[in-house]
Protein backbone atom coordinates (compact mmCIF):
# COMPACT_ATOMS: atom_id res chain seq x y z
CA UNK A 1 0.00 0.00 0.00
CA UNK A 2 1.14 3.56 -0.54
CA UNK A 3 1.85 6.25 2.01
CA UNK A 4 -1.46 8.03 1.48
CA UNK A 5 -3.19 4.91 2.69
CA UNK A 6 -1.07 4.95 5.83
CA UNK A 7 -2.05 8.55 6.45
CA UNK A 8 -5.71 7.55 6.30
CA UNK A 9 -5.18 4.95 9.04
CA UNK A 10 -3.42 7.47 11.28
CA UNK A 11 -6.18 10.04 10.72
CA UNK A 12 -8.88 7.49 11.41
CA UNK A 13 -7.36 6.39 14.73
CA UNK A 14 -7.02 10.04 15.77
CA UNK A 15 -10.66 10.73 14.86
CA UNK A 16 -11.77 7.76 16.94
CA UNK A 17 -9.61 9.02 19.83
CA UNK A 18 -11.22 12.48 19.55
CA UNK A 19 -14.63 10.86 19.58
CA UNK A 20 -13.73 8.88 22.70
CA UNK A 21 -12.63 12.11 24.35
CA UNK A 22 -16.17 13.52 24.29
CA UNK A 23 -18.32 10.39 24.44
CA UNK A 24 -20.58 10.78 27.51
CA UNK A 25 -19.54 8.85 30.61
CA UNK A 26 -21.58 8.08 33.73
CA UNK A 27 -21.04 10.47 36.61
CA UNK A 28 -18.82 8.10 38.62
CA UNK A 29 -16.41 7.59 35.73
CA UNK A 30 -16.07 11.23 34.73
CA UNK A 31 -12.80 11.91 36.51
CA UNK A 32 -11.12 8.83 35.10
CA UNK A 33 -11.54 9.41 31.35
CA UNK A 34 -8.33 8.11 29.68
CA UNK A 35 -6.52 10.61 27.46
CA UNK A 36 -6.99 8.68 24.23
CA UNK A 37 -5.90 11.51 21.95
CA UNK A 38 -2.56 11.91 23.72
CA UNK A 39 -2.02 8.14 23.85
CA UNK A 40 -2.73 7.54 20.16
CA UNK A 41 -0.52 10.49 19.23
CA UNK A 42 2.29 9.14 21.43
CA UNK A 43 2.02 5.74 19.79
CA UNK A 44 2.26 7.09 16.25
CA UNK A 45 5.11 9.40 17.17
CA UNK A 46 6.98 6.52 18.76
CA UNK A 47 6.43 4.33 15.71
CA UNK A 48 6.96 6.98 13.00
CA UNK A 49 8.91 9.87 14.55
CA UNK A 50 10.21 11.06 11.18
CA UNK A 51 6.67 11.41 9.85
CA UNK A 52 4.72 12.98 12.66
CA UNK A 53 6.32 15.94 14.34
CA UNK A 54 5.59 18.57 16.94
CA UNK A 55 3.59 20.67 14.49
CA UNK A 56 1.15 17.81 13.96
CA UNK A 57 0.76 17.38 17.69
CA UNK A 58 0.10 21.08 18.11
CA UNK A 59 -2.56 21.17 15.39
CA UNK A 60 -4.20 18.05 16.83
CA UNK A 61 -4.28 19.81 20.21
CA UNK A 62 -6.09 22.78 18.66
CA UNK A 63 -8.69 20.44 17.13
CA UNK A 64 -9.13 18.74 20.49
CA UNK A 65 -9.63 22.14 22.13
CA UNK A 66 -12.39 23.01 19.67
CA UNK A 67 -14.07 19.61 20.03
CA UNK A 68 -13.89 19.53 23.83
CA UNK A 69 -14.64 23.23 24.23
CA UNK A 70 -11.65 23.71 26.51
CA UNK A 71 -9.49 26.81 26.60
CA UNK A 72 -8.19 27.45 23.07
CA UNK A 73 -4.51 26.44 23.14
CA UNK A 74 -4.70 24.24 26.25
CA UNK A 75 -4.31 20.82 24.65
CA UNK A 76 -2.14 22.31 21.90
CA UNK A 77 0.43 23.26 24.53
CA UNK A 78 0.21 19.94 26.38
CA UNK A 79 0.47 17.80 23.23
CA UNK A 80 3.38 19.86 21.85
CA UNK A 81 5.31 19.25 25.07
CA UNK A 82 4.52 15.52 24.98
CA UNK A 83 5.58 15.39 21.32
CA UNK A 84 8.92 16.98 22.20
CA UNK A 85 9.52 14.46 24.98
CA UNK A 86 8.62 11.44 22.85
CA UNK A 87 10.90 12.67 20.05
CA UNK A 88 13.75 12.63 22.55
CA UNK A 89 12.82 9.30 24.10
CA UNK A 90 11.33 7.20 21.28
CA UNK A 91 14.44 5.06 20.78
CA UNK A 92 14.45 4.04 24.43
CA UNK A 93 10.68 3.61 24.48
CA UNK A 94 10.89 1.05 21.66
CA UNK A 95 13.31 -1.04 23.72
CA UNK A 96 11.11 -1.01 26.82
CA UNK A 97 8.83 -3.86 27.89
CA UNK A 98 5.09 -2.99 27.84
CA UNK A 99 5.20 -2.54 31.61
CA UNK A 100 8.08 -0.07 31.45
CA UNK A 101 6.34 1.76 28.61
CA UNK A 102 3.21 2.00 30.72
CA UNK A 103 5.25 3.59 33.53
CA UNK A 104 6.60 6.23 31.13
CA UNK A 105 3.08 6.83 29.77
CA UNK A 106 1.92 7.36 33.35
CA UNK A 107 4.45 10.16 33.71
CA UNK A 108 3.63 11.61 30.27
CA UNK A 109 -0.12 11.72 30.81
CA UNK A 110 0.44 13.03 34.33
CA UNK A 111 2.44 15.90 32.87
CA UNK A 112 -0.29 16.42 30.25
CA UNK A 113 -2.93 16.65 32.98
CA UNK A 114 -0.77 18.99 35.02
CA UNK A 115 -0.32 21.34 32.06
CA UNK A 116 -4.05 21.26 31.25
CA UNK A 117 -4.94 21.91 34.87
CA UNK A 118 -2.50 24.79 34.94
CA UNK A 119 -4.08 26.41 31.89
CA UNK A 120 -7.56 25.86 33.35
CA UNK A 121 -6.40 27.52 36.56
CA UNK A 122 -5.66 30.65 34.50
CA UNK A 123 -9.36 30.57 33.62
CA UNK A 124 -10.40 30.06 37.25
CA UNK A 125 -11.29 26.37 36.90
CA UNK A 126 -8.50 24.64 38.78
CA UNK A 127 -9.10 21.37 40.59
CA UNK A 128 -9.08 21.50 44.38
CA UNK A 129 -7.83 17.92 44.75
CA UNK A 130 -5.54 15.53 42.90
CA UNK A 131 -8.36 13.66 41.15
CA UNK A 132 -7.37 15.28 37.86
CA UNK A 133 -4.31 12.96 37.84
CA UNK A 134 -6.50 9.84 37.79
CA UNK A 135 -6.54 9.71 33.94
CA UNK A 136 -2.75 9.21 34.05
CA UNK A 137 -3.19 5.95 35.97
CA UNK A 138 -6.06 4.71 33.79
CA UNK A 139 -4.20 5.62 30.60
CA UNK A 140 -1.08 3.77 31.80
CA UNK A 141 -3.16 0.68 32.56
CA UNK A 142 -4.74 0.84 29.11
CA UNK A 143 -1.49 1.49 27.27
CA UNK A 144 -0.33 -2.12 26.65
CA UNK A 145 -3.69 -2.98 25.13
CA UNK A 146 -3.84 0.17 23.00
CA UNK A 147 -0.25 -0.23 21.80
CA UNK A 148 -0.96 -3.82 20.80
CA UNK A 149 -4.10 -2.80 18.92
CA UNK A 150 -2.37 0.04 17.09
CA UNK A 151 0.60 -2.21 16.25
CA UNK A 152 -1.71 -4.75 14.66
CA UNK A 153 -3.31 -1.91 12.67
CA UNK A 154 0.06 -0.53 11.65
CA UNK A 155 1.38 -3.92 10.52
CA UNK A 156 -1.72 -4.98 8.64
CA UNK A 157 -2.10 -1.68 6.79
CA UNK A 158 1.66 -1.21 6.25
CA UNK A 159 1.75 2.24 7.75
CA UNK A 160 5.35 3.42 7.51
CA UNK B 1 22.69 21.17 8.06
CA UNK B 2 23.46 19.82 4.59
CA UNK B 3 26.83 18.29 3.92
CA UNK B 4 28.91 20.93 2.20
CA UNK B 5 31.07 20.60 -0.88
CA UNK B 6 30.67 18.59 -4.04
CA UNK B 7 29.78 15.32 -2.34
CA UNK B 8 26.39 16.49 -1.09
CA UNK B 9 24.60 13.39 -2.30
CA UNK B 10 23.74 12.08 1.15
CA UNK B 11 20.10 12.73 1.83
CA UNK B 12 19.67 14.65 5.08
CA UNK B 13 17.75 12.01 6.99
CA UNK B 14 17.64 13.49 10.45
CA UNK B 15 18.23 17.21 10.18
CA UNK B 16 15.27 19.01 8.65
CA UNK B 17 14.54 22.62 9.41
CA UNK B 18 14.80 23.95 12.94
CA UNK B 19 15.59 21.59 15.83
CA UNK B 20 12.76 20.08 17.84
CA UNK B 21 13.67 22.26 20.81
CA UNK B 22 13.21 25.41 18.74
CA UNK B 23 9.94 24.09 17.35
CA UNK B 24 8.65 23.34 20.82
CA UNK B 25 9.64 26.82 21.98
CA UNK B 26 7.83 28.53 19.10
CA UNK B 27 4.71 26.37 19.33
CA UNK B 28 4.37 26.61 23.11
CA UNK B 29 4.81 30.37 22.94
CA UNK B 30 2.11 30.40 20.25
CA UNK B 31 -0.27 28.37 22.43
CA UNK B 32 0.38 30.60 25.44
CA UNK B 33 -0.37 33.56 23.19
CA UNK B 34 -3.65 31.91 22.14
CA UNK B 35 -4.55 31.17 25.78
CA UNK B 36 -3.97 34.76 26.87
CA UNK B 37 -5.61 36.23 23.76
CA UNK B 38 -8.64 34.02 24.40
CA UNK B 39 -9.05 35.61 27.80
CA UNK B 40 -8.77 39.16 26.57
CA UNK B 41 -9.99 39.51 23.01
CA UNK B 42 -13.38 38.85 21.56
CA UNK B 43 -12.27 37.97 18.04
CA UNK B 44 -10.67 34.71 19.13
CA UNK B 45 -13.94 33.58 20.67
CA UNK B 46 -15.70 34.38 17.41
CA UNK B 47 -13.09 32.38 15.52
CA UNK B 48 -13.49 29.42 17.87
CA UNK B 49 -17.26 29.58 17.46
CA UNK B 50 -16.85 29.43 13.67
CA UNK B 51 -14.28 26.64 13.96
CA UNK B 52 -16.69 24.59 16.07
CA UNK B 53 -18.22 23.33 12.80
CA UNK B 54 -15.50 20.69 12.73
CA UNK B 55 -16.76 19.45 16.10
CA UNK B 56 -20.28 18.84 14.75
CA UNK B 57 -19.61 15.32 13.38
CA UNK B 58 -17.97 14.36 16.68
CA UNK B 59 -21.03 15.46 18.64
CA UNK B 60 -23.22 13.59 16.18
CA UNK B 61 -21.14 10.44 16.66
CA UNK B 62 -20.96 10.78 20.43
CA UNK B 63 -24.72 11.17 20.59
CA UNK B 64 -25.41 8.28 18.21
CA UNK B 65 -25.58 5.43 20.79
CA UNK B 66 -28.12 7.33 22.90
CA UNK B 67 -30.17 8.16 19.79
CA UNK B 68 -30.09 4.54 18.66
CA UNK B 69 -31.27 3.38 22.08
CA UNK B 70 -34.16 5.83 22.08
CA UNK B 71 -35.11 4.91 18.54
CA UNK B 72 -35.02 1.24 19.50
CA UNK B 73 -37.14 1.91 22.55
CA UNK B 74 -39.67 3.90 20.53
CA UNK B 75 -39.91 1.30 17.78
CA UNK B 76 -40.21 -1.64 20.11
CA UNK B 77 -43.17 -0.21 22.01
CA UNK B 78 -46.41 -2.03 21.48
CA UNK B 79 -49.51 -0.36 20.13
CA UNK B 80 -51.30 -0.74 23.46
CA UNK B 81 -48.48 1.06 25.25
CA UNK B 82 -48.55 3.90 22.75
CA UNK B 83 -52.32 4.26 23.02
CA UNK B 84 -52.06 4.35 26.80
CA UNK B 85 -49.27 6.92 26.71
CA UNK B 86 -51.28 9.01 24.28
CA UNK B 87 -54.30 8.98 26.56
CA UNK B 88 -52.14 9.96 29.51
CA UNK B 89 -50.68 12.88 27.60
CA UNK B 90 -54.13 14.03 26.55
CA UNK B 91 -55.21 14.17 30.18
CA UNK B 92 -52.03 16.04 31.08
CA UNK B 93 -52.56 18.59 28.30
CA UNK B 94 -56.11 19.16 29.49
CA UNK B 95 -54.94 19.76 33.05
CA UNK B 96 -52.16 22.11 31.95
CA UNK B 97 -54.57 24.00 29.69
CA UNK B 98 -56.93 24.44 32.59
CA UNK B 99 -54.14 25.86 34.69
CA UNK B 100 -53.05 28.12 31.84
CA UNK B 101 -56.58 29.58 31.65
CA UNK B 102 -56.35 30.68 35.24
CA UNK B 103 -52.90 32.09 34.55
CA UNK B 104 -54.24 34.15 31.66
CA UNK B 105 -56.81 35.88 33.86
CA UNK B 106 -54.20 36.39 36.58
CA UNK B 107 -51.84 37.89 34.05
CA UNK B 108 -54.52 40.29 32.80
CA UNK B 109 -55.25 41.28 36.38
CA UNK B 110 -51.54 41.79 37.02
CA UNK B 111 -51.24 44.07 33.99
CA UNK B 112 -54.24 46.13 35.17
CA UNK B 113 -52.76 46.49 38.65
CA UNK B 114 -49.40 47.48 37.22
CA UNK B 115 -51.12 50.09 35.07
CA UNK B 116 -52.78 51.44 38.19
CA UNK B 117 -49.36 51.66 39.82
CA UNK B 118 -47.89 53.24 36.68
CA UNK B 119 -45.12 50.63 36.55
CA UNK B 120 -43.97 48.98 33.38
CA UNK B 121 -45.62 45.75 32.36
CA UNK B 122 -43.88 42.42 32.36
CA UNK B 123 -43.00 41.32 28.87
CA UNK B 124 -43.94 37.98 27.52
CA UNK B 125 -41.05 35.79 26.45
CA UNK B 126 -41.02 33.47 23.46
CA UNK B 127 -39.13 30.21 23.57
CA UNK B 128 -37.46 27.73 21.26
CA UNK B 129 -37.01 24.05 22.03
CA UNK B 130 -33.48 22.65 21.64
CA UNK B 131 -31.96 19.29 22.29
CA UNK B 132 -28.84 18.58 24.30
CA UNK B 133 -26.21 16.85 22.17
CA UNK B 134 -23.13 16.82 24.36
CA UNK B 135 -21.84 17.66 27.82
CA UNK B 136 -18.38 18.94 28.63
CA UNK B 137 -15.96 16.02 29.12
CA UNK B 138 -14.17 18.01 31.81
CA UNK B 139 -15.93 17.50 35.17
CA UNK B 140 -14.73 20.91 36.35
CA UNK B 141 -16.55 22.65 33.52
CA UNK B 142 -20.32 22.62 33.73
CA UNK B 143 -21.13 23.17 30.08
CA UNK B 144 -23.56 21.59 27.66
CA UNK B 145 -23.83 21.71 23.87
CA UNK B 146 -27.25 22.13 22.26
CA UNK B 147 -28.31 21.51 18.67
CA UNK B 148 -29.31 25.06 17.74
CA UNK B 149 -26.95 27.70 16.45
CA UNK B 150 -26.63 31.10 14.84
CA UNK B 151 -29.08 30.18 12.08
CA UNK B 152 -31.89 30.03 14.66
CA UNK B 153 -31.02 33.48 15.95
CA UNK B 154 -29.34 32.47 19.18
CA UNK B 155 -27.14 35.05 20.87
CA UNK B 156 -24.49 35.08 23.56
CA UNK B 157 -25.99 35.54 27.00
CA UNK B 158 -29.33 33.98 26.05
CA UNK B 159 -30.94 32.20 29.02
CA UNK B 160 -31.86 28.53 28.78
CA UNK B 161 -34.42 26.82 30.98
CA UNK B 162 -35.93 23.38 31.33
CA UNK B 163 -39.36 22.33 32.56
CA UNK B 164 -38.38 22.92 36.20
CA UNK B 165 -36.24 26.02 36.27
CA UNK B 166 -33.38 28.12 34.98
CA UNK B 167 -30.42 26.14 33.63
CA UNK B 168 -27.84 28.61 32.41
CA UNK B 169 -26.85 30.86 29.55
CA UNK B 170 -25.36 30.60 26.07
CA UNK B 171 -21.64 31.43 25.95
CA UNK B 172 -20.69 30.38 22.43
CA UNK B 173 -22.84 30.41 19.30
CA UNK B 174 -21.59 28.23 16.48
CA UNK B 175 -23.18 27.88 13.04
CA UNK B 176 -24.82 24.53 13.90
CA UNK B 177 -24.71 24.22 17.67
CA UNK B 178 -24.09 26.33 20.73
CA UNK B 179 -22.41 25.93 24.06
CA UNK B 180 -24.10 26.91 27.31
CA UNK B 181 -22.71 27.49 30.78
CA UNK B 182 -24.79 26.00 33.60
CA UNK B 183 -25.62 28.00 36.72
CA UNK B 184 -23.63 25.55 38.88
CA UNK B 185 -20.30 26.21 37.11
CA UNK B 186 -17.76 27.67 39.49
CA UNK B 187 -17.40 30.74 37.29
CA UNK B 188 -21.13 31.51 37.13
CA UNK B 189 -23.26 33.77 39.32
CA UNK B 190 -26.72 35.23 38.84
CA UNK B 191 -28.88 37.75 40.65
CA UNK B 192 -31.85 36.16 42.43
CA UNK B 193 -34.54 37.14 44.87
CA UNK B 194 -36.52 35.20 47.42
CA UNK B 195 -39.99 34.58 46.03
CA UNK B 196 -41.63 34.98 49.46
CA UNK B 197 -40.40 38.46 50.35
CA UNK B 198 -38.32 39.79 47.46
CA UNK B 199 -34.99 39.90 49.28
CA UNK B 200 -32.25 40.13 46.66
CA UNK B 201 -29.04 38.16 46.57
CA UNK B 202 -26.51 36.60 44.23
CA UNK B 203 -26.45 32.83 43.67
CA UNK B 204 -23.01 31.53 42.79
CA UNK B 205 -22.14 28.16 41.33
CA UNK B 206 -19.80 25.97 43.32
CA UNK B 207 -18.71 23.41 40.74
CA UNK B 208 -21.06 20.86 42.33
CA UNK B 209 -24.09 19.91 40.27
CA UNK B 210 -26.55 20.08 43.16
CA UNK B 211 -25.42 23.15 45.05
CA UNK B 212 -25.46 26.94 44.75
CA UNK B 213 -24.32 29.32 47.47
CA UNK B 214 -25.64 32.77 48.31
CA UNK B 215 -22.75 35.03 49.22
CA UNK B 216 -22.83 37.93 51.66
CA UNK B 217 -26.25 37.30 53.14
CA UNK B 218 -26.51 39.39 56.30
CA UNK B 219 -27.25 37.35 59.44
CA UNK B 220 -30.44 39.34 60.00
CA UNK B 221 -31.88 38.52 56.54
CA UNK B 222 -35.26 36.81 56.51
CA UNK B 223 -34.37 33.60 54.70
CA UNK B 224 -35.48 30.07 55.57
CA UNK B 225 -34.93 26.54 54.39
CA UNK B 226 -37.47 25.82 51.62
CA UNK B 227 -37.56 29.37 50.28
CA UNK B 228 -37.81 29.49 46.50
CA UNK B 229 -35.25 31.65 44.74
CA UNK B 230 -36.32 33.19 41.43
CA UNK B 231 -34.29 35.22 38.96
CA UNK B 232 -34.58 38.91 39.82
CA UNK B 233 -33.89 40.35 36.38
CA UNK B 234 -31.17 42.60 37.72
CA UNK B 235 -28.04 42.41 35.61
CA UNK B 236 -30.32 42.31 32.53
CA UNK B 237 -29.21 38.85 31.50
CA UNK B 238 -31.97 36.62 32.82
CA UNK B 239 -35.67 37.54 32.63
CA UNK B 240 -37.58 38.07 35.86
CA UNK B 241 -39.34 35.31 37.71
CA UNK B 242 -37.91 32.01 36.56
CA UNK B 243 -37.34 29.59 39.46
CA UNK B 244 -33.63 29.07 40.10
CA UNK B 245 -33.19 27.10 43.30
CA UNK B 246 -34.65 26.08 46.65
CA UNK B 247 -32.82 27.01 49.85
CA UNK B 248 -31.57 23.85 51.55
CA UNK B 249 -29.38 25.10 54.35
CA UNK B 250 -29.06 28.31 56.36
CA UNK B 251 -26.25 28.37 58.91
CA UNK B 252 -25.90 31.28 61.29
CA UNK B 253 -22.47 31.27 62.90
CA UNK B 254 -22.04 34.15 65.37
CA UNK B 255 -18.32 34.21 64.58
CA UNK B 256 -18.94 34.88 60.90
CA UNK B 257 -20.02 38.22 59.45
CA UNK B 258 -22.46 36.59 57.03
CA UNK B 259 -24.83 33.63 57.08
CA UNK B 260 -23.90 30.57 55.01
CA UNK B 261 -26.79 29.84 52.68
CA UNK B 262 -26.88 26.88 50.32
CA UNK B 263 -29.51 26.11 47.72
CA UNK B 264 -30.31 23.25 45.35
CA UNK B 265 -30.97 24.15 41.69
CA UNK B 266 -34.57 23.57 40.59
CA UNK B 267 -33.67 22.58 37.03
CA UNK B 268 -32.70 18.97 36.34
CA UNK B 269 -29.21 20.02 35.29
CA UNK B 270 -27.85 16.53 34.70
CA UNK B 271 -31.00 14.91 33.39
CA UNK B 272 -32.77 17.27 30.99
CA UNK B 273 -32.51 16.23 27.38
CA UNK B 274 -34.71 19.00 26.01
CA UNK B 275 -34.12 22.60 26.96
CA UNK B 276 -35.94 25.83 26.16
CA UNK B 277 -34.16 28.89 24.83
CA UNK B 278 -35.79 32.08 26.02
CA UNK B 279 -36.01 35.05 23.65
CA UNK B 280 -36.89 38.17 25.50
CA UNK B 281 -38.61 40.77 23.32
CA UNK B 282 -36.11 43.39 24.23
CA UNK B 283 -33.28 41.35 22.71
CA UNK B 284 -35.40 40.66 19.63
CA UNK B 285 -36.02 44.33 19.15
CA UNK B 286 -32.32 45.08 19.32
CA UNK B 287 -31.45 42.67 16.54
Amino acid sequence: MNSANGLLVIMLTLVVALWLSIVPLPLWAQWGRPEFVAMVLLYWMMALPERIGIGWAWLLGLVQDVVEGSVFGEHALALAVLAYLILILYQRMRMFTPLQQAAVIFLFIGLHQLLCNWVQALDGNSSSNLLFLLPALISALLWPLLALLLRVLRRSYFVR
Amino acid sequence: MLATGAGAVIKPLFVKGPSIGARLLVLSLLSLLLIFAGQRYHWLELFEAKASVIAAPFYWMADAPARLLRWGGDSAQSRAQLVEENAQMRVETLLLRGKAQRLASLEAENVRLRELLNSSALLDDSVLVAELISVSPNPLQHQIVINKGASEGLYIGQPIIDALGLMGQIIEVGPLHSRALLITDASHALPVQINRNGVRSIAEGTGLLHELVLRHVAASTDIRVGDILVSSGLGQRFPVGYPVAVVTEVTLDPGQPFATVKAAPSAALNRSRHVLLVFSHQERAER
